[in-house]
């Protein structure tokens, strides 16, 4: 593999590890302050739909953002009530919430469009495009840095961009924040949280919002940026993939990147299985390439990248006690 | 009292109280579990407060701070009516709870623990920076050292409730509750506690002590409440009042506190440990290598803080947990591990088991009585009807005949579980248990949660069955239940037997210090 193909699957593999780490750091939030959210994947996918079809009434990308987020925080919101306020059982919540979405989705689509549940192709304004950074193409020359910075880094849409700058804002958040060590309190001991006078159902609200606006971004990304409009089930299981890539992480911004990296470099390769061939000088079949970020989950989730340790009070509705 | 008023810089008011209740009702449904309380604790004074369990003391310190709202009733701090409706108002009305439970986030720094929600800002920076000197100047004040960068899940449960107290101190608690305390230290470490608590009284704080020891009470109160079934029956000066008088208030009758019970007559050797190790399931050891012996007629009291390894002890003796090492019963080998090493084998062998936590191993909480009367009794014969059927009416009828004798009330075999007092669901496993008359008893923690009057009782059932001849293996982490029922006491630390000791021979200070794994007396071991 030569080094201009290389950089071509990486740069496949940001685009596609964004909605994954939009995804996963949206479950991060969840799962810090203790709501565990199997529904990432439904809320993706309403967003998807809801920022497609926005864009294509409206023909702005950003006005479908906003749709998007709003759909999703819709679903966040539901999950909430279930499982803070009636203190449902938080699994159940979310795969309603999945099977929910995956109908209503394609349901609203044909009611609007009648395009076999799809929304209109997007062109101009109703998508997200490619963004040139400065620079990229003044120093597409220089040896092995410069077509790294044009190819790879420059030359995504914003959502690329605020997607990766959000984990850096989230370890700030979490770790120097009055409101990251509550949440992070919440998830743990939310005991401790009450009897420090702080609300608990308020912060596991504004946790869950959060993971909506999130995956309201990733739903978007989808439709609008990594492509032209919503179609049936576009998500495909990306939520469960961000789910597995943050218990590979650790609940922990930083390693969730690298996670989310290594999940949307798979994907990558299953897009150039003449590149996996070249390499490992095997034909590989396609189908198998499609299902290695899958297997790759099922790995994680069978626990063996070492031991995870959840937060401890994950799952469980908080009754007080005394 | 004024004095000390004064020296704390306060405005005289009329009030000298820190804490005045006026009426307080609280129902649970049908049950009253505050009636009409009227109490009040003087500022700058330790506060005792005992009764039985469900004499609504919790009930009474979750009102004070605001996790529930009483039905009716009036609440003044420092002579202002007050409003607590929750925490919040509790904390800013400078009040602080040390819990039972500790509410503490295991895997953040002590530091963080004490901030958490008393933070100065968004950031977290200058708050901790705060805390951190603030901790230093609380730490020299009051005796209360703890490295602040510790993760909480590293300190020993002594520490950790050190950071309790500092939790509440940062928040400037005026008024500091604490819920039973000592019940998880070592007498070394419960008396450090009470110095901290005088330190804090004589800086003017109010103390309010909620226990069940009728000796902490003696030792460390200036006054103290008594209460009973929901309401307050008694308030009086400490210096004028004994425990037995104490204890009588508490019950309602006459109790008797000393164990009556003569000397012991041991007979041959019924179980003999070998070697007695215990892994669990993450692998870690946690009996390594114990080795005993107990007779018949003999009552052997295994002491130590909980967590040492006396739970595995009886798990492993009980069939609850696979072990290596050798034991034998009346001389006959029982296998550890693997065929033959189940608790229903170990009972047909002549062992009975009354589990340390009766909730989760002793009862199941939503069966009847005679249901769990049952347990260990599938397969016997007199509760067969035929081949299919087991013989309900006859388990009922023996359950109402056991229930008669081991005085549990109210005694209706049909009621679940659940719906029995804590001294009552014990009467439960102990009859069930004792009915067996097996040739070795394991009793952990006989009176944990339970109220004078049975602990009496079941006190009683126990030395009966060793004078019946029975060899006895007793876990309990309250000293004075080891020392008064034991004949032979053995201190267990860190999976380890430290020492034997004659109860005659010893006392709380020697055992406590064998408690905290200090050796006072090398060699003088064996009894």
């Amino acid at each position: 593999m030569d080094y201009a193909t290389l950089l071509q699957v990486l740069d496949t593999t940001l685009r596609l590890a964004t909605p994954l780490l939009l995804a996963c750091l949206a479950g991060l939030y969840s799962e810090r302050a203790g709501i565990f959210d199997i529904g990432l994947e439904g809320k993706m996918l309403a967003a998807a739909m809801a920022a497609g079809a926005v864009a294509a009434l409206t023909g702005s990308a950003w006005a479908g953002l906003l749709a998007g987020i709003g759909a999703s925080l819709v679903f966040a919101a539901l999950h909430g009530v279930a499982s803070i306020t009636f203190r449902g059982n938080q699994l159940i919540s979310g795969v309603a919430l999945n099977f929910l979405s995956s109908g209503i989705t394609v349901l609203v689509a044909q009611a609007l469009f009648r395009q076999g549940g799809r929304t209109p192709p997007l062109t101009g304004d109703a998508r997200f495009n490619p963004i040139t950074l400065p620079g990229a193409d003044a120093l597409r020359d220089i040896p092995v840095i410069g077509p790294l910075y044009h190819e790879v880094i420059s030359g995504h849409s914003v959502l690329v961009y605020i997607a990766f700058l959000i984990v850096p804002l989230t370890w700030w958040v979490l770790f120097r924040t009055r409101f990251g060590l509550r949440l992070r309190a919440v998830g743990e001991n939310p005991a401790a949280v009450d009897t420090a006078g702080v609300s608990v159902v308020a912060l596991r609200f504004a946790a869950v919002g959060i993971t909506g606006i999130l995956c309201g971004l990733a739903g978007a990304y989808m439709a609008t940026a990594l492509q032209a409009g919503f179609g049936r089930e576009m998500t495909a299981g990306r939520g469960y993939i961000a789910l597995a890539a943050l218990i590979f992480a650790k609940w922990r911004p930083v390693a969730a990147m690298w996670a989310c990296l290594l999940f949307g470099f798979f994907q990558a390769l299953a897009l150039r299985p003449d590149v996996v061939q070249a390499v490992v000088q095997v034909k590989v079949p396609v189908p198998f390439l499609d299902a290695l970020p899958y297997i790759l989950t099922v790995l994680v989730l069978a626990g063996f990248v070492g031991k995870a340790i959840p937060p401890r009070a994950g799952g469980e509705p908080y009754v007080k006690e005394r | 009292m004024a004095t000390q008023a004064q020296n704390m810089g306060r405005q005289a008011t009329a009030a000298p109280f820190a804490i005045e209740l006026k009426g307080i009702s609280k129902a649970f449904g049908p049950v009253q579990a505050n009636k009409d309380i009227n109490f009040a604790v003087p500022k700058g004074t330790i506060h005792g407060i005992i009764g039985e369990n469900g004499a609504g003391k919790s009930t009474l310190m979750s009102i004070l701070y605001g996790f529930y709202k009483a039905d009716s009733g009036q609440i003044f701090i420092n002579g202002q009516l007050t409003a607590i409706p929750d925490s919040q108002s509790a904390i800013r009305a400078g009040i602080g709870m040390v819990f039972q439970h500790f509410k503490l986030v295991q895997n953040f720094t002590v530091l963080e623990n004490i901030i958490l929600g008393a933070e100065d800002g968004a950031l977290l920076n200058t708050s901790l920076s705060k805390a951190r000197r603030v901790l230093r100047e609380l730490a020299q004040e009051y005796e209360l050292d703890v490295d602040p960068d510790a993760l909480v899940e590293d300190l020993s449960v002594g520490h950790q409730q050190r950071v309790e107290i500092l939790k509440a101190l940062y928040r400037q608690a005026d008024i500091l509750i604490l819920d039973e305390p000592t019940g998880v230290l070592t007498p070394d470490e419960a008396d450090h506690l009470f110095r901290i608590l005088k330190g804090l009284k004589d800086q003017g704080k109010t103390v309010i002590l909620i226990t069940h020891k009728l000796r902490e009470i003696m030792e460390a109160t200036d006054n103290v409440s008594v209460m009973r079934r929901g309401t307050m029956v008694a308030t009086v000066k400490t210096a004028g009042t004994s425990p037995e008088a104490l204890a009588e208030l508490m019950v309602g009758r006459k109790v008797l506190l000393e164990v009556d019970k003569g000397t012991p007559n041991p007979g041959k050797v019924v179980l003999s440990v070998e070697n007695l190790a215990v892994r669990d399931e993450h692998g870690v050891e946690r009996l390594k290598g114990i080795s005993l012996e107990i007779r018949a007629g003999e009552i052997l009291g295994i002491a130590g803080v909980a967590g040492n390894g006396q739970s595995e002890l009886l798990a492993a003796l009980g069939g609850m947990m696979r072990a290596s090492g050798r034991v034998t019963l009346n001389g006959a080998n029982l296998p550890l591990s693997g065929a033959g090493s189940d608790g229903q084998s170990r009972r047909a062998a002549g062992i009975a088991h009354v589990p340390e936590d009766r909730h989760h191993h002793g009862l199941i909480l939503d069966f009847s009585a005679w249901e769990n009367m049952a347990f260990g009794y599938h397969n016997a014969p007199q509760y067969q009807k035929n081949a299919l059927f087991m013989d309900n009416d006859a388990l009922i009828a023996d359950t109402e005949h056991k229930m008669a004798e081991y005085d549990v009330r109210p005694p209706i075999p049909s009621l679940a579980a659940k719906s029995f007092s804590g001294g009552n669901q014990q009467k439960i496993v102990v009859a069930r248990e004792m009915e067996r008359n097996p040739d070795l008893l394991l009793i952990g923690q006989p009176t944990r949660g339970v109220d004078i009057g049975a602990i009496e009782f079941i006190h009683k059932q126990i030395i009966a069955l060793r004078d019946a001849g029975k060899a006895i293996l007793l876990v309990s982490v309250e000293l004075d239940e080891i020392l008064s029922l034991s004949d032979r006491i053995a201190v267990m630390f860190d999976g380890r037997i430290m020492g034997l000791r004659d109860p005659a021979h010893t006392n709380e200070r020697e055992l406590g210090l064998l408690m905290a794994g200090v050796d006072a007396a090398p060699g003088g071991g064996a009894v």
